[in-house]
Formats: structure tokens, sequence, C-alpha cells
């Protein structure tokens, strides 16, 4: 240091500096060079807009208004996608039905995510017959078949929960056992890769580090040990939610999900397969939005695999 | 002078599947306020276990501290509180860690890493600790604090991270400051700027340091005193100029002959001495001294009987058989 002091030699030389790309950036550019997962991401928007945009159009008594002189008709100008079997109009009905199939996706996954997290953080940070204990467990649940489990608690809670009031609009009670019982089946992948994390990660230096500053368990586990592994359960969340419309769609199809009159695209489904042949809008529209919402989620999932994955790099071209 | 950290035949084992390691057996020393103690030793002599100990953060299992006080202003770590220990790990201990690339939690950033200290400790509310650590990455020479506390540790160089290892392990002004190999990971213009700093702040805050190393020539210009470790004994203890004048453990005369000098007087193209093989495991029970093996000055006692850490001058301990400055065997 001749002369000049060293904070002095600093300060010209950040003058110089160059602003690396920040991690947010690097994700961003490499979620966009996929083409399928932008693909995706725009129809979830689409999705989400016909779901959401379409109720300041039709109100919900739309989608529940029967009218049995008009049951069974096929798409025509005053009824875009139809009637079904007691005349309800089907295009309002996907509206509806959209909504409840993407608010059970997003609060089953999260009633997954805070048991998967919670499991597998505390599982993989304790070890030893904490760990034991919490992943035989696990293992348990998965030994069970998701869709056996799940009819068999949708039998068993069904109609155990009262219809609910929130915004303004009736919701069948149903709504909340469907989500409970998706998230409730559906942890244990999760847990096992956040456990897995921790395990590393719980090795790493830092942790160490944050211990000899006096940090509490509780505070190394979801402040600084958590934030780390956050990408793993955001690809896994992502494509959870798509499993869980379809979960809702198999025990709604099989009668046992939401209960009509509250649409979902599942239920949609249940009255559609008498008339598979002889009146095909009836699922043709409920199942093609199904298709395209776990198809478009599934594509977001996989670019944001490669965007959350540091070692995948973004070349210049 | 008052002791601040006194241990006491403090013992550590690890437990794994080859076998009971000994990592630390039995050492003693301490450590005065406001002096820097330097400990020295290869790797896999038990520094930083012994180290951790203090922290009590030795993993357990494997690791079992087995005998053995260690008195932290006359009161037993090893008996207190998990929740008193919390409060001593950050507030009254700080420790600064080897590598600074994995030191720093890579999705925090710095401002909320040194921060969290003082508002466990000290109950500072968010925007205090901030203010705080602002004075404190000026004190460790970090330009412009206000704008680098938003930034995350891999917006930072190697020195700059421990810079703010060290801002942090000092955020509660600690009594006592751990640094674990600070500069190994470093180059070596950036470790003479660490060294530098941390005398400086040592000077500034009046905190004991413990400063462990292998190098020999970094911790000449720190410590007050000095402490070499071999197989997780204490082969010599002295004062810092005691030791590079008169070191009389064969071990540690190996470790001074094995450093390159600028004055040699053994001229130019000649080899720079090495110590031939390795420490012991640690699971291996050795009947005598550890270093018998590897010694120049060995006798038949040191197959035998493992030497006594006895003094050997004026406040100077050694465990050796032989006294290196004559050759001879010590009639003990």
């Amino acid at each position: 240091m001749m002369g000049t002091a060293e904070s002095d030699v600093i300060k010209i030389q950040e003058e110089f500096k160059t602003e690396a790309l920040t991690p947010g950036q690097l994700m961003r550019m490499r979620f966009v060079r996929h083409k399928m997962a932008v693909f995706g991401l725009i129809m979830l928007v689409i999705l989400i807009l016909y779901s959401f945009g379409g109720a300041f159009i039709f109100t919900e008594a739309e989608a529940n208004f029967t009218n049995t002189k008009l049951r069974l008709n096929p798409p025509s100008a005053e009824n875009p996608f139809g009637t079904d079997t007691v005349g309800r109009d089907i295009l309002i009905r996907t509206i509806y039905g959209g909504q409840i199939s993407l608010l059970i996706g997003l609060a089953a996954v999260v009633v997954e995510v805070v048991l998967g997290v919670l499991i597998g953080a505390i599982a993989g940070y304790y070890g030893g017959w904490i760990d034991g204990l919490l992943m035989r467990f696990t293992e348990a649940m998965f030994n069970i078949p998701q869709l056996f489990l799940l009819l068999v608690m949708a039998k068993f809670f069904g109609g155990s929960v009262p219809d609910i009031n929130l915004f303004g609009r009736q919701f069948s009670g149903s709504v909340v056992v469907i989500i409970v019982i998706i998230g409730l089946t559906s942890w244990m992948y999760l847990a096992r890769i956040v456990r897995a994390n921790f395990l590393s990660l719980k090795e790493r230096e830092f942790v160490l580090a944050a211990h000899t500053t006096g940090t509490s368990n509780f505070s190394i586990i979801f402040q600084h040990i958590l934030p780390n592994s956050i990408a793993p359960i955001i690809v896994s969340g992502t494509l959870s939610v798509a499993n869980a419309i379809l979960s809702e769609a198999y025990i709604s199809f099989l009668g046992l999900g939401v209960k009509p009159p509250t649409a979902t695209w599942g239920n949609m489904l249940e009255g559609a397969y008498n008339y598979v042949e002889t009146a095909p809008w009836l699922w043709i529209f409920p199942g093609l939005l199904i298709v395209l919402t776990v198809l478009s989620i599934n594509f977001v999932g996989d670019g944001l695999r490669d965007a959350v994955d540091p070692h995948a790099l973004v070349d210049a071209g | 002078m008052e002791t601040i950290l006194k241990i006491e035949n403090l013992e550590v084992k690890f437990h794994t599947l080859g076998g009971v390691v000994n990592a630390v057996n039995g050492i003693s020393y301490s450590v005065e306020a406001g002096k820097t103690l330097g400990i020295v030793g290869e790797s896999g002599c038990g520094k930083s276990v012994s180290m951790l100990s203090v922290m009590r953060l030795i993993p357990n299992p494997p690791g079992e501290i087995t005998g053995g006080r260690i008195l932290f202003k006359g009161q037993n770590l090893l008996e207190v509180s998990e929740e008193k220990m919390e409060h001593i790990r950050g507030a009254e201990i700080g420790m600064v860690f080897q590598d600074p690339m994995t030191s720093l939690n890579p999705v925090l950033t710095i401002g909320r890493q040194i921060g969290e200290a003082m508002m466990v400790h000290n109950g500072f509310s968010r925007e205090q600790a901030e203010k705080r650590t602002i004075e404190l990455l000026n004190l460790v020479g970090i330009a412009n604090p206000d704008q680098r506390i938003k930034e995350y540790p891999h917006q930072f160089s190697g020195g700059m991270r421990q810079r703010v290892g060290i801002a942090m392990a000092l955020a509660c002004e600690p009594d006592i400051l751990i640094a674990d190999e600070p500069t190994t990971a470093l180059d070596v213009t950036i470790q003479a700027q660490i060294v530098e700093l941390t005398k400086r702040l040592q000077a500034e805050l009046g905190m004991a340091v413990i400063w462990i190393t292998h190098d020999l020539g970094v911790i000449a210009d720190l410590a007050d005193r000095m402490i070499v470790m071999y197989a997780g004994y204490i082969v010599e203890e002295a004062d810092v100029f005691d030791l590079y004048e008169k070191p009389s453990h064969p071990y540690t005369l190996s470790l001074l002959r094995s450093l390159p000098r600028v004055d040699s007087s053994r001229g130019g193209g000649e080899r720079l001495a090495t110590i031939p093989g390795f420490p012991p495991d640690g699971v291996t029970i050795m009947l005598g001294c550890p270093f018998a093996p590897r010694c120049n000055f060995v006798v038949d006692r040191c197959r035998l009987e493992n030497p006594p850490l006895i003094m050997v001058n004026n406040d100077h301990k050694a465990a050796c058989w032989v006294d290196v400055n004559t050759g001879k065997e010590r009639s003990l």
C-alpha cells in the first residue's frame, strides 16, 4: 500500500466494476430459453384469465341455472359449448369449474408443501431416531396407493364439512375436504427431496458459522437452510399443482369429489360418461381444459427445473 | 494478567466405524484477555477440534468430549445449558472460518448475516442492526458499506468475504475471537491484509484472539504466545520469541526448518527441509511419543513412553525426552 489508503484504492476500483448478472437474471434467461416453458406459462395465464376473468361476464347463478327444456343441446350460438344433462350452460360451468379446479390445485399444494417441508426438514436436520421415525412413516404412506387412499378418505370425510361462504359465494364443503386429502396424500415425495437437501446442506460450513453466532436451531432450519433448498421445492411444488388437479378430476369423476352444484372440471366429467358418443361436448371441453392446464404446468415445471439449476449454463447463442 | 479462557485436560474422541479416534488427548492451556494465542500444527492434529469443543459444536455423534474442563471467565462451558451456550456463541466468543467461500450463506444478504447475531443477542431491531452492520463493515475496511449490505456473498471477492466473516464474528464484540486458519484459503497479499486487520481490530476492541494456522510465517507477526500441537497433544508451548529463537521440540524445529527463508544461510539451490511421513491416524494406540517415527532425535525411551509436557526453560514448555539443543537425553 504505497501512500494510498486501502479503502481509497477499493473505491477507485469499484468505479470500474462491471455489474455481474444476479442469480435472478440468470434464472430468467435460462427459463426464457426454454420455448415450451414459455408456451406453458402463456397458456396458464390465458387459462387463469379464462376462469377468473369469465366470472365478470357471467354470474355463478347462471352457471348453476338449470333448464330442462335445454338439456343436452349441442354447441350453438347461444350455448357455445353446448348444455349438460340438466340444461346448464357448459361454457359458464367450465369458467366456474376452472376456478375451483385451479384453487384446489394450488391450495392442495400449499398443504403438501407445508407438510413435506416440515417433515423433510426436521428429519434431515436432526437425523438419528427422529429421521428414522419420520422416514419410515413417509415410506408407509408411499406404500398405500394414492388413489385408493384418496377414495377412502373422500368417502370417509366427504360431507363432514358444512358449506362455506367466502367472498359472498357459496362453496361446497367438499372443496375443503378434497384440498386437505389431496395435500395429505401427496407430501411424501417432497419430504424426501427436502430431507435429502437438508442432509447435505446441514454439513456446509455456513451452518456451522451460523451456530457459532448463537443462532437457534429453528432459525437455522427455516432461515438459513430452507432458502438454500427453495429451488427444488418450487419445481416439485409446481409439478404437484398439475397432479393435484388430476387427482381432483379422478375423485370427482368417480363421484366422491366436489359435490354439485359447485362445478369443477372433474365433476363435469362425471355426468358425461354415459354420453361419451351421443353428447361428446359434455366431456370434450372440460377434458380439454384439464389436459391443457396439466400440460402447461408440466412445461413450466420443466422450464423452472432447468432455470433454477445453477449448473445449467446460459451460452451466448 | 487476567485469564479469560482456561482449558484443562481436554479430551475429545470420535467414535467411528474404524475405531475410536483420539482427536485431542488431554490438552491444557490458557488465554489471557487481549492477547493472541497462536496454535500451529499439521492438518489433523486436533487444532480445529479443540476450538470447536470450546464452542461446544463438536458433532455428537460421532464426536464426544470425554474429559476435562473449559473455563470461560471461570465458568465450565461443558456444564452450562444449551441456551446459555447459544448466548456465549457469538455474543462472547466469535469464530472466523477457514474458507470464506463456504462459510457465508449464499442465499442471504451480507447485512442479514452480520446483523443476525445482534438481533439475537443484543435485542436490536432490524434498523439498529443495519446501522451497526454498516459501522462494522467500515471497521473491517469494506468500501460503500451501505450499498454492500444488500449484496450477496457471490458479489464479494475472497478477501472481502473473509472481512465479512470477521465482521460477523465481531458483531457482538466478543471477548475472544477464534480464527480457524482464516488466511489459508487466501492468496498471500490478502493474507497480509487480514493479519493487519486483525491486529488493528484487536488493538481497537481489546479482545483475545486464538489464531489457528499451519503457517508459522503468518503467526509470527501476530501471536503473543504459541502452542504447537501434534497428534492431539501439545508438544510445545512458549512465548512467540522464545519459540522461534529456541525451539525445544523436534517437531517445532522441523516445522521451522521447512519454512522458506529470505535470509537463508544455506545458499541458493538448496532444497527446503521436509518432515518425512505423516501424523498418526489417532486410532492406533501408540505406546511412546507420537512423533517418534518421524523424529531425528529419537532415543529408545521415545518408543516406550510418551513424554509429558515439562517446563524446559523460563515459561517455556516442551514434551520431549531429548534436549534438542544438546541432543542429549533429559534426565527426568
